[in-house]
């Protein structure tokens, strides 16, 4: 028997199980998962929990409902990977887990503890996270009962998972401020590292002028230095300030530490990955889906999406001994909501920026293309449905793996 | 003080050395007056140094992180030397790419 290991769960790692189930013959290849936890969560799901849209009942499952029968799944901490002996320690049982091949897909984490000041005595208190459930959750409660102030959102170094959710979390906040009726006594503030208020210039230009609207402040280029919990203000390197009520932390994004253990990642632990392949630069039988790469593309389910079907069409043709064909093109495509049941598409890859337009979709579409409207909303509502459904069984999505020019305006 | 005399150097739209080949230490002087430093210190030296390295093995200018992490200069001390964005600046005196890291 030949083995594929996959590690993480997630998102890409129980894609690709699935994927991989249907197109390996099971008497030939075993295939292995490894996760630490039995729980998978909906993470586009936590931006809504602080406005008490979703609960976490809408966001957790159990990992196993999710993945395919007649595949080895081990819940277990992973101890260490050892590429040169093609093998993985796991810490249950001490066991090490032989490979022919290896799926990295263990994700990105945040990790507070790198800002001093961050995740100390104001941690949930006045500081709070919503990139986990329970950070999520503590920030519902604060504020179902807060009066209003200066709630401040800073992103603490890029690259960080889902780009436009600090920008949704802004939008959402100034709605939900609005229907709690005290909008006009909250000030609202992004702190962001970043030149403007996205990545991509003229996504950033429409953005830009949404805040504005909104009367959401930008201050710009801020790389956080320090947290002041006591004096409730947030420092830059170069020595400014920015003071709050609430602050609202995305923190610093990393891969897992069993990367780092391994020695096999960069400074933040992401792996070094071949950028339209997906296989990892070092090893000719390890290959990176999801975030746990280094590419410079988004970190977000659907880019993990596009990368399994293009990973799976390269591994079938590397099996029969062909060359990895660059296909992978860094093509995301994500909703934003925006408010009052309003929602944008923006659509993009490694080298064409979001533009505006329409964006096809056979039976459900058009969604407009960085334009406002309320069938993106209605987008952004279903896709848990079609997350939890569609996507991560890995059925037939109707988008395709590499992005299109068609609908959109140059 | 040199003088630089009729150099061609070529530049990408956003001011950033296409060919690192070209630069010289004379050419990181000018770039850095550019940038409004207007003199380069030992310290300064030590991360163009550094990055110039680094971009040679890996063949791309490092971020902020692995500077601050690896050349000695922390990150505080590389704000006071170049200040507001570091790693783009001093990519950009070190006749480097712009650094990625922006999604």
């Amino acid at each position: 028997m030949k083995k594929v290991l996959i590690l993480g769960a997630g998102t890409a790692g129980t894609m690709v199980a699935n994927r991989l189930s249907h197109e390996l013959d099971p008497l030939e290849w075993q295939i292995t998962i490894v996760d630490q936890s039995e729980t998978h969560y909906y993470q586009p799901g936590f931006l809504f929990i602080p406005f008490g849209t979703y609960g976490k009942a809408d966001v957790m499952k159990p990992k196993r409902d999710y993945l395919p029968a007649g595949i080895e799944i081990i819940i277990s901490p992973i101890e260490t990977i050892e590429p040169e002996k093609n093998r993985v320690r796991i810490k249950k049982d001490n066991r090490t887990l032989d490979y022919d091949y290896l799926i990295i897909a263990t994700g990105s984490r945040t990790v507070p503890e790198e800002t001093p000041g961050l995740a100390e005595d104001e941690w949930r208190k006045s500081i709070f996270d919503f990139y986990t459930v329970d950070g999520a959750m503590a920030l519902h409660k604060f504020l179902r009962t807060w009066e209003g102030g200066r709630m401040v959102l800073n992103v603490a170094e890029m690259p960080i998972k889902c780009p436009v959710a600090p920008l949704e979390f802004l939008f959402l906040a100034d709605y939900f401020f609005h229907q709690q009726g005290i909008r006009d006594r909250v000030e609202l503030t992004l702190a962001t590292p970043l030149p403007a208020a996205f990545t991509k210039p003229k996504a950033a230009g429409l953005l830009g002028d949404i805040l504005d609207a909104k009367n959401i402040n930008v201050v710009t280029e801020f790389n956080i230095e320090r947290v002041e919990p006591d004096e409730r203000a947030i420092y830059s390197y170069d020595e400014r300030k920015v003071d709050y009520d609430l602050l609202i932390s995305v923190p610093v994004n990393m891969g897992s530490e069993v990367i780092e253990r391994s020695g096999m990642g960069d400074d933040l632990m992401f792996v070094p990955t071949e950028k339209y392949t997906l296989k990892a630069q070092e090893y000719d039988n390890v290959f990176v889906l999801g975030d746990a790469t280094d590419l410079p593309s988004s970190k977000a389910g659907s880019v993990a999406h596009f990368q399994v079907d293009v990973f799976i069409d390269n591994f079938m043709r590397y099996l029969d001994g062909l060359e990895l064909r660059p296909t992978f093109d860094g093509h995301a495509n994500c909703y934003i909501e925006s408010g009052f049941g309003k929602g944008f598409l923006i659509d993009f890859n490694y080298d064409v920026e979001p533009l505006p337009g329409m964006f096809p979709l056979p039976g459900i579409g058009p969604f407009s293309l960085l334009q406002e409207s309320r069938v993106n909303h209605w987008g952004k509502m279903m896709f848990r449905w079609i997350y939890w459904n569609i996507l991560l069984k890995g059925k037939e999505m109707p988008i395709p793996a590499q992005m299109s020019m068609a609908g959109k305006w140059e | 003080m040199t003088a630089v005399a009729d150099l061609t150097v070529n530049f990408d739209a956003e001011g950033f050395m296409t060919d690192p080949n070209e630069w010289t230490p004379e050419i990181a002087a000018v770039l850095a007056q550019e940038e409004g430093i207007d003199e380069l210190t030992n310290d300064h030296w030590t991360v163009i140094n550094f990055v110039r390295d680094e971009n040679d093995k890996t063949g791309q200018p490092p971020t902020l992180r692995a500077i601050s992490k690896r050349s000695g200069v922390d990150t505080k001390e590389l704000y006071a030397l170049f200040p507001k964005g570091p790693a783009k600046k001093v990519a950009r005196i070190a006749g480097l790419g712009k650094p990625k890291g922006c999604i």
